[in-house]
């Protein structure tokens, strides 16, 4: 408890995935937070390869949360241009009421 | 080590507490503004464990790109009052399920965590060996661009279709606009422009007749 180890960070990482889960889950109303719900996911991710490359003192770890970073900046950006759009051509970005595709 | 541990319990209760926050704000400009507080915490997690190039990175990349954007988007969509009424319509039915979901992936990562305890000893890993007297920028320089310049070089294309994507989503012609238009301009030839016409003696011409 008071010596801090990987378990505490790869504990704090699958809080971090769990509340991004159930953010997904939870909101049905509104795109934007689960957009930032997968963004949550992704940084526990994160915080996973950090504590792991720490750890075992390997800098792999590091050079791979670069790449989730790029990724998932590129996602942020694109996710946000199609709800821009879709918002500009129907109206209304309620997850009701993007049912187009029958899904 | 006790002033890590202190560190370590205060960011890892902030970040916990606004990433549920996130989650059940009902303003969307609020959860945005917590996610930029997440995003700060577990910056400050990376610094304090040593991955501060990480940690500054978290704050350049996250804070200053991705959460202005969707702040930019929230704003601009003026969808911020949208209301969501989870917690007071309890009608949902996907709540049970995410519950469950919730719970089993817990259980899961807790399986998996214990189950780190038994193991014997960490896979050392030779592959790369690197100066440890070097700092942390150095050591993740040294790295990537060397054993990881391919992967480094399709990250950089994933950036710039990303840019060309978002570009090509929301780019939208309107419809009134002067504006100049290059193709026009240098495609303009002699036979579609001019016209020659023959003048009679003292009658001249009359034009758009």
């Amino acid at each position: 408890m008071i010596n801090i180890e990987l378990g505490h960070y790869l504990t704090l990482g699958g809080i971090i995935f769990l509340l991004g889960v159930v953010g997904i889950f939870l909101n049905r109303k509104n795109i934007i937070v689960i957009l930032m719900s997968v963004e949550l996911i992704l940084l526990s991710v994160n915080i996973n390869l950090v504590a792991f490359s720490i750890y075992s003192n390997e800098i792999t770890g590091q050079i791979f949360t670069f790449f989730i970073l790029t990724v998932a900046a590129a996602e942020a950006a694109i996710g946000l241009a199609i709800i821009v759009s879709y918002y500009r051509n129907k109206g209304s970005i309620r997850v009701q009421d993007i049912n187009e595709m029958k899904g | 080590m006790l002033a890590h541990t202190i560190f370590f319990y205060f960011f890892s209760i902030i970040t916990i507490g606004s990433a549920l926050m996130v989650i059940v704000s009902k303003n969307t400009v609020h959860a945005v503004f917590f996610l930029i507080l997440d995003f700060i915490s577990v910056g400050c997690l990376f610094i304090m464990i040593g991955a501060e190039f990480l940690g500054m990175i978290m704050l350049i990349v996250y804070v200053g790109a991705v959460a202005v954007l969707f702040l930019f988007v929230v704003m601009m969509l003026n969808v911020a009052e949208q209301k969501q009424s989870w917690f007071r319509g309890l009608k949902s039915t996907h709540i049970p399920v995410g519950l469950i979901v919730s719970i089993i992936i817990l259980s899961e990562i807790l399986v998996v965590i214990g189950g780190w305890k038994y193991k014997t000893k960490l896979i050392s890993t030779d592959s790369i060996v690197i100066d440890s007297s070097f700092s942390n920028t150095h050591q993740l320089g040294s790295v990537l661009y060397t054993d990881y310049i391919y992967l480094f070089q399709i990250a950089g294309i994933i950036l710039l279709l990303s840019m060309i994507g978002a570009i090509v989503l929301t780019f939208r012609k309107r419809e009134g606009v002067k504006k100049q238009s290059y193709i026009n301009q240098v495609s303009r030839e002699r036979a579609t422009s001019i016209t020659v016409v023959e003048a009679d003696f003292n009658v001249g011409v009359k034009i758009d007749d």
